[in-house]
């Protein structure tokens, strides 16, 4: 018996300390990875906006090709698109608020797109050209794309949220800085349809 | 005795109610279907079409999706259940994982049949993979051009073949099913190297030995014979073993393997009627 008491002591402390950070190192891992997907599912969310946001040029130029077309519908989906391409979200950030202004900045275009369709049913020649129809098939596809990968993203913040939340991670969480992800929110009103129709 | 049988209706009502919510759960889950079992490309929900058009169709994209990997499927609905037609294609073949995991080379198509008064309506939706080879327009242009007119004369069957034969000719050189070619990939030195090696050595064994033909002498030959033709057979058992995994794609009798794991991110289109 040539270990000392305070030999054992030290030992066992060191090997819990070892335990400790084998598993602290887990669950930070895992907490790294979780937050990656939801990472990854916000560019994708990004992206599709851009999409929207790239088509749009496109469709005012093909709009005003119209004679006469009702000046104020334009110009206001023009300013909403500005808006909503000058509010970007670091991903590293995704609190309520910043979520809550981007949603906001997007919705605004998506209605005010929804106002230029209305009107362009008084323009049956507009409608008629092969130009238009692409661009509202293009439109509409881009609806649905952005309704799915903000369906997608509110899943994986979920599965984060949830597991930093639970009680191992929770202890963990606070001390590496891991902050909860916000969630987008159905538009008053709009939940079920895409704002934009085509019928 | 009293308070006892009322006790026991009590309890009697809470079991009830628990039947009665753990029926209505799994129904309102239901509204989106099930991944059908066994696996099926053509799955007609709302029997409009005769078993001999599902077989069809069936073979038609089974062999479709053994030659390129890319899935097709066809759903038909009685009920669009209050969704979007692209909404519920979309979570459809994110259900059912149509097309294969990575590639998401993936094709659903949805159809609700026109019921009297109530509008029928088709749509078209891509995996990820697809989005660029068959863009929105394009679904569009094959619903509305191709399978809305057959459907408006009440014929299923050749809206959802001329359809399916459209996509067909637009995807065939997107996606080819590599995984089928690889296993199918002989390699032509794999028998060579041994059968020269066997003559190398029977060349030196017959050489050194100057013609002398007793039976112990011959036995390291054939010891040394057998073990290269073990060899041999080992180089070659690829191209056997893939000689009877072709064979047994062919006994499968087309049948379909299965979903892949593909993933829907909400492009395609979809017309109504």
């Amino acid at each position: 018996m040539k270990l000392s008491k305070g030999w054992i002591v030290a030992i066992v402390i060191v090997i819990i300390l070892l335990l400790l950070v084998s598993w602290g190192t887990g669950i930070y891992n895992k907490l790294v990875t979780k937050e990656e997907t939801v990472n990854q599912q916000w560019a994708n969310v990004e992206n599709v906006y851009q999409r929207r946001a790239d088509l749009i040029p496109n469709l005012v130029a093909t709009v005003k090709g119209v004679a006469n077309f009702e000046k104020s519908t334009l110009t206001a989906v023009i300013e909403a698109r500005a808006k909503a391409t000058s509010v970007s979200i670091n991903p590293k950030n995704l609190d309520e608020a910043s979520l809550q202004r981007f949603q906001q900045a997007q919705d605004g275009l998506s209605s005010s797109l929804a106002r230029l369709m209305v009107v362009v049913e008084r323009y049956p020649e507009l409608k008629a050209t092969q130009n238009f129809a692409e661009l509202q098939a293009q439109l509409e596809g881009t609806e649905n794309r952005i309704t799915v990968e903000r369906m997608k993203f509110n899943e994986v913040a979920q599965a984060y949220n949830a597991y930093l939340r639970q009680f191992p991670a929770v202890i963990f969480a606070g001390i590496y800085g891991f902050q909860k992800k916000a969630y987008f929110l159905a538009e008053k009103g709009a939940e079920k349809a895409p704002p934009v129709k085509f019928d | 005795m009293n308070i006892e049988s009322a006790k026991m209706n009590k309890y009697k009502k809470l079991f009830l109610l628990l039947i009665f919510v753990s029926r209505i759960f799994p129904l309102l889950a239901q509204v989106i279907p099930e991944r059908p079992v066994p696996p099926r490309l053509v799955n007609d929900f709302a029997n409009i079409l005769s078993a001999d058009e599902v077989n069809r169709l069936e073979n038609k994209l089974v062999v479709f999706n053994d030659s390129t990997s890319t899935q097709i499927a066809i759903i038909i609905v009685k009920s669009l259940n209050g969704y979007d037609k692209n909404d519920l294609a979309q979570r459809i073949g994110e259900k059912w994982g149509v097309g294969r995991k990575g590639k998401n080379n993936g094709v659903v198509i949805l159809v609700k049949p026109k019921y009297g008064q109530e509008k029928g309506d088709a749509c078209i939706q891509t995996g990820y993979g697809l989005e660029g080879v068959l863009p929105d327009i394009t679904c569009k242009r094959i619903v509305d051009n191709e399978m809305i007119p057959a459907f408006r004369d009440n014929n299923y069957y050749k809206g959802l073949d001329k359809g399916i034969s459209t996509i067909i000719s637009i995807t065939k050189g997107e996606y080819t099913a590599d995984q089928y070619n690889k296993r199918t990939n002989p390699n032509p030195y794999g028998m060579l190297v041994p059968i020269i090696i066997l003559f190398v050595v029977i060349f030196l064994i017959r050489s050194s030995r100057g013609g002398t033909h007793s039976v112990g002498k011959h036995l390291p030959f054939w010891t040394a014979l057998w073990l290269l033709g073990s060899m041999g057979s080992g180089g070659g058992r690829g191209n056997w073993g893939n000689f009877s995994s072709g064979g047994g794609s062919f006994g499968g009798g087309g049948g379909f393997g299965g979903f892949g794991g593909g993933s829907f991110g909400g492009g395609g289109a979809g017309g109504s009627w």
